[in-house]
C-alpha cells in the first residue's frame, strides 16, 4: 500500500474507483474494471466484468462466469463456508439467497472480520442457497429496494396469481410472456412453473442459461427455444419467458394475441407498472424487500454499515438513527441492463 | 369495495381504450347499482366534499407505522402519489373488508361534523378491515382524482353499452347537478332529460385543433369565423325563474360570478347561451390569470370585482322559448343569438363578434392579429352545422395561433407522479439577467419518454444540491419552452407568470450561454399589453 496510508488505520476493505478493495489480502470483490485478483459475489454483469486475470467465486457460478466472461478465463470455484487463504486473510464464501452460485463475501484479518454482501434476499427460493447472516463487524449491503414501501409477499402467493393469470389468458387463447433476468428470475420461474403451459418457449438469451444450467446438473425443465423460424402459431396457449429488454420490441409481436406480465420488485409501484406498458405485474424479487435488508443487518450484529446499490442514503440515515451507525458509499452496482435496476 | 379496487387496477394498467371500455362495462353489468352511480359520479366530475383532508391521513399513517417523518417524505417522492404511499406502508390489516364502495362514501360525508377524533377512529377501523389494493382506492377516494385516463367520454360510452341508449342523450342525461346518495342510475338514466331538473346543461360541442391551413376545408362561404378567446367555456341557463351558470367542467358556479345576476331580469325564460366567461375591461380581454383569481374562491370580494370584472362573451344559443333547437343550422341559432343579445341589452352579456372574410388569405391575415385582440386564435364552424356533443371533427374546428418561446437552462428537477414516479420529470428553468440565472416557469410536458430518461439520468449524475425532494442541477440543458401569454406577476421572481407553459424541444444544439434573457421576456411581456 502507499506510504501515506501506514499512519491511519487502514480498513480492511476499501472503496476506491476500481471496486472494494483489500489491501492487506490486495483483491478486489466485485470489480468494474480488470484487475489482478477478483472475488465475485455472482455472475450478474454489473458484478462480474470481463478483463481480470483471477476471479474467484462459489462453484456454481463458474459455469456461469464462463457462459458469460469466455471459457478461457482463470476462474477458481470453492464451497460455501470454505476458507481459502490470500496473503495472511482469510476469506470465505456464504450463501446470498439471490441467484444460483450468489454469495457473501466474508473477509477476516487479526481478528477482524468484513462482510461484503453482493445482492441478497432473505426468502428462500427453492433453488438458490438460502442466505445466511454471517456475524461481523461491518457489513457492506446492497439496498436496492431500501424503502418501507417495498415489502414482498411470500413468493408461494405470487405463483400462484401468475398461474391464476397464465390460466385466464388460456381462456381467453392468449399466450402469456413473462420478461424476466436470464439469470434470477428465469430460474425460479421455471424451477416452480414447470407444468403451467404443455410447452415453456424462451428467448435465446434465456434458453442459452436454462441448457448451461441443466447441463450442470440443476433440475430445471426443458426449453423451446424461440427462433426466427419459429412458426407462431406454436405459442398459442403457453407461456414464453423473455429478457426485459424485450419489452417495446418488435420481437413480440409474434405472439400475437398475447398477455405480457412483468416480474420485478418494482412492481409495487402503480406509476412504475404503469410506465412499462405491461398487463400485469408481478411483484417478485430476487433482492431483500425491507423488512429483509433490516432483519439481515441486524442479524451480522454489525457496529458500521455501509450502504450502497438503491435506496443508499435514506436506508444509511434510517439505520443510524437507530443506533446502528451506517454511512453510504457510491459503487458502480445496479447500472447494467441484467441487474434489476430502476430503469431509468 | 374490492370489484371497485380491481377495476381502478384494471383501468390504470390497461393503455387500450377498448379494455378500459370493456372493463367499465363489465363492471356496470354486474356492480350494485348504488355502487354504479357513486363510479358515475367519481369519474365525471362529481367527487365527495372532502371531511378528511390528507395530512391528517398521513399523520395517522406515521403514527401506526412509527417511521420518521422524513422517510414518509422520501417514500412519497419515489412513488409519487399520496394515497398509494399510505396503502404500502400500513402495516397488514384484517382484509376482512365486506363493505361496498358506496358504503364507504356515504360514511365518509357522514364524517363532516365530527371531531378528529372520531375522524381518526373511522379511518383507523377502515384500515384494518381493507387491503392493500383497497386502502388505496378508499385513500384516494379521499385525497384526489384517480388519473388512470378514464374520460367522461368514456363513461358515456360504456353506460351507452350497457344501458342501450344513444351516447349523445346519454351524455345529456348524466350532465348537471344530482347526488348520487340521492338517486339512482335507473332514475338517472330514465329522466326526461327537459324535466326534473331546471338547472341541466347541454353537453358542451368541443373543436378539435385545425393541423393545417384552412383552404382544405373547402370555400370560406360555408363558414363562420370568431375569435378563440382564453376563459372558462360556460353556459349560461334561464329556466323556472332561476339563473344558472355552468362551467365546461361541469361545476355549478353561478354564486361564483355575481356580475351574471342581472340577466335572470333580462333573459327570456326558457334560454340556454354557450359562450365564453372572460375576464374584461375597456372593451378588451384581461389576462387569464386574473380570471384564476375569481375561480377558486367560493365569495368573491368587492376589491375582485373591480380589479377582475367578468363578462359573458357569448356563441352560441342551444335552447330558446324552452325548445331545444341545437340541431337547426348554426346560420339560424346566430341569427336568433344576435337578437337575444341585443334585446338583453346588458353590459355583462356581449356578442363574441364574426369576422367577415371573404377567402382564406384574409383569415390568415385576421389570425396573425389574434394576439393583439386578446384572443389566442380563431375558431372556425360550418354554418350549416349543428350543436354536437363532445369533441368531433369536422363542423368545428379551432386554430390557435403559435405559441410564444424562449430557450431556458433547467436548474431544478423533482421527481414526477403517477406514472412517472421516481423518475425526474419536473423541471424549472432559468434565462439569463447579466451573469445571473433567474427562474421563470415550470414546466412538466413536451418530452418523450426516451428523452425523459435520459434527462432523469443526467440529473441523477448532474445534482449539486437536494433540498427535500428538489435537486438543484448543474444549467446545462437546454430546452425551448413554448407558451400561449406572458402576464405580469409579483409572484415569481423574474416577475413575469406564463400561460400553459411546456417543453417544445430539448435544443441539445445550443450551449446554455446562448438562452434567452429576463429582458427577452420583459419585451414579450411588453408586446402582449
Amino acid at each position: 500500500m502507499h506510504d501515506n496510508c501506514r499512519f491511519t488505520i487502514m480498513q480492511l476493505l476499501q472503496f476506491t474507483d476500481i471496486g472494494i478493495y483489500c489491501p492487506a489480502g490486495d483483491f478486489y470483490i466485485d470489480p468494474w474494471q480488470p484487475v489482478q485478483k477478483a472475488v465475485i459475489t455472482h455472475a450478474h454483469s454489473d458484478h462480474a466484468r470481463g478483463g481480470s486475470e483471477n476471479y474467484l467465486c462459489h462453484h456454481d457460478s463458474v459455469p456461469i462466469l464462463q457462459l458469460r466472461l469466455g471459457a478461457e478465463i482463470h476462474v477458481q470455484g470453492v464451497a460455501y463456508g470454505e476458507k481459502i487463504r490470500m496473503n495472511g486473510v482469510t476469506i470465505s464464501l456464504h450463501p446470498a439467497g439471490h441467484v444460483i452460485g450468489s454469495a457473501q463475501i466474508r473477509v477476516e484479518h487479526e481478528g477482524v472480520v468484513w462482510v461484503a454482501s453482493g445482492d441478497y434476499k432473505t426468502e428462500y427460493d427453492g433453488i438458490s442457497a438460502a442466505f445466511e447472516p454471517v456475524p461481523c463487524q461491518t457489513f457492506i449491503t446492497e439496498c436496492t429496494f431500501g424503502l418501507p414501501v417495498y415489502n414482498w409477499q411470500p413468493q408461494q402467493v405470487v405463483f400462484d396469481n401468475i398461474r391464476k393469470w397464465v390460466y385466464d389468458n388460456q381462456q381467453v387463447g392468449k399466450t402469456s410472456v413473462l420478461l424476466g433476468y436470464s439469470l434470477g428470475k428465469a430460474q425460479r420461474l421455471l424451477y416452480h412453473l414447470r407444468d403451467i403451459s404443455p410447452e415453456i418457449w424462451a428467448h435465446g438469451a434465456i434458453y442459452i442459461t436454462n441448457q448451461m444450467l441443466r447441463d450442470n446438473g440443476w433440475d430445471l425443465p426443458e426449453l423451446h427455444r424461440i427462433t426466427p423460424d419459429t412458426p407462431h402459431s406454436v405459442f398459442k396457449n403457453n407461456l414464453v419467458i423473455g429478457p426485459p429488454s424485450a419489452a417495446d420490441t418488435t420481437w413480440m409481436r409474434r405472439f400475437n394475441p398475447y398477455s405480457l406480465g412483468v416480474c420485478s420488485g418494482w412492481m409495487q409501484v402503480r406509476g412504475h407498472m404503469r410506465r412499462r406498458n405491461a398487463d400485469a405485474g408481478f411483484i417478485l424479487s430476487d433482492h431483500a424487500d425491507w423488512h429483509g435488508l433490516l432483519t439481515a443487518v441486524k442479524a451480522t450484529g454489525a457496529e458500521k454499515v455501509y450502504t450502497t446499490h438503491g435506496f443508499s442514503s435514506a436506508f444509511a440515515r434510517y439505520l443510524q438513527e437507530n443506533g446502528i451507525p451506517a454511512e453510504e458509499v457510491k459503487t458502480e452496482y445496479g447500472v447494467t441492463e441484467e441487474e434489476e435496476t430502476n430503469p431509468s | 369495495m374490492k370489484a371497485f379496487a380491481d377495476l381502478i387496477k384494471l383501468l390504470s394498467n390497461s393503455t387500450k381504450t377498448n379494455e378500459k371500455l370493456d372493463a367499465l362495462s363489465r363492471y356496470f353489468a354486474s356492480a350494485d347499482p348504488k355502487d354504479s352511480i357513486w363510479v358515475l359520479a367519481l369519474f365525471t366530475g362529481r367527487r365527495p366534499k372532502r371531511t378528511v383532508n390528507a395530512t391528517q391521513l398521513a399523520t395517522w399513517c406515521l403514527q401506526m407505522t412509527d417511521l420518521p417523518g422524513w422517510l414518509f417524505e422520501e417514500c412519497y417522492h419515489t412513488v409519487g402519489d399520496l394515497a398509494e404511499t399510505i396503502a404500502l406502508l400500513l402495516p397488514p390489516g384484517k382484509s376482512i373488508a365486506t363493505h361496498p364502495l358506496h358504503f364507504w362514501l356515504e360514511q365518509l360525508l357522514k364524517l363532516e361534523k365530527a371531531s378528529e377524533v372520531e375522524k381518526q377512529q373511522f379511518i383507523l377501523n377502515a384500515w384494518d378491515e381493507l387491503d392493500t389494493s383497497e386502502r388505496f382506492v378508499f385513500n384516494k377516494l379521499i385525497t384526489g382524482s384517480f388519473r388512470i385516463g378514464v374520460s367522461q367520454k368514456m363513461m358515456v360510452n360504456a353506460l351507452a353499452t350497457t344501458h342501450a341508449i344513444p351516447a349523445p342523450t346519454l351524455s345529456h342525461m348524466i350532465s348537471g347537478n344530482w347526488d348520487p346518495r340521492q338517486i339512482t342510475l335507473d332514475e338517472l338514466l330514465n329522466e326526461d332529460v327537459t324535466g326534473a331538473d331546471a338547472s341541466k346543461p347541454f353537453p358542451f360541442y368541443l373543436a378539435y385543433a385545425l393541423e393545417t391551413a384552412p383552404d382544405v376545408l373547402g370555400v370560406p362561404e360555408e363558414w363562420q369565423a370568431e375569435w378563440k378567446w382564453d376563459g372558462i367555456r360556460g353556459q349560461i341557463i334561464n329556466r323556472q325563474g332561476q339563473l344558472f351558470v355552468w362551467s365546461r367542467g361541469e361545476e355549478l358556479i353561478t354564486e361564483k360570478f355575481p356580475e351574471y345576476g342581472p340577466l335572470l331580469e333580462h333573459l327570456p325564460e326558457g334560454t340556454v347561451i354557450d359562450g365564453e366567461i372572460l375576464t374584461y375591461a375597456n372593451d378588451f380581454p384581461l389576462p387569464f390569470q386574473t380570471l384564476q383569481t375569481r375561480i377558486g374562491r367560493k365569495n368573491v370580494t368587492k376589491k375582485q370585482l373591480q380589479e377582475a370584472p367578468v363578462v359573458f362573451l357569448s356563441y352560441d344559443l342551444l335552447e330558446w322559448e324552452g325548445k331545444d333547437i341545437r340541431t337547426s343550422p348554426l346560420s339560424e341559432r346566430r341569427q336568433l343569438l344576435e337578437q337575444v343579445v341585443e334585446r338583453v341589452n346588458h353590459p355583462a352579456l356581449r356578442l363574441s363578434p364574426a369576422i367577415i372574410f371573404h377567402n382564406w388569405s384574409a383569415l390568415i391575415e385576421f389570425r396573425m392579429q389574434a394576439r393583439e385582440m386578446g384572443s389566442e386564435g380563431l375558431m372556425l364552424k360550418k354554418k350549416d352545422s349543428a350543436y354536437q356533443v363532445g369533441r368531433k371533427r369536422g363542423d368545428w374546428w379551432k386554430w390557435k395561433i403559435d405559441p410564444l418561446t424562449i430557450d431556458a437552462v433547467m436548474i431544478y428537477a423533482q421527481k414526477g407522479h403517477g406514472r412517472r414516479s421516481n423518475l425526474y420529470t419536473d423541471y424549472t428553468f432559468a434565462v439569463k439577467d447579466g451573469d445571473q440565472l433567474v427562474s421563470f416557469t415550470k414546466a412538466y410536458s413536451g418530452l418523450t419518454d426516451k428523452e425523459i430518461n435520459e434527462v432523469d439520468n443526467w440529473v441523477k449524475r448532474n445534482s449539486i444540491e437536494k433540498f427535500g425532494p428538489v435537486r438543484t442541477v448543474k444549467p446545462e440543458l437546454v430546452f425551448e419552452i413554448a407558451f400561449e401569454g406572458i402576464a405580469a406577476s409579483n409572484r415569481h421572481k423574474s416577475g413575469v407568470a406564463l400561460r400553459f407553459p411546456r417543453i417544445s424541444r430539448w435544443r441539445k444544439d445550443k450551449p446554455p450561454e446562448e438562452i434567452n434573457t429576463l429582458a427577452d421576456l420583459q419585451l414579450l411581456l411588453k408586446m402582449q399589453q
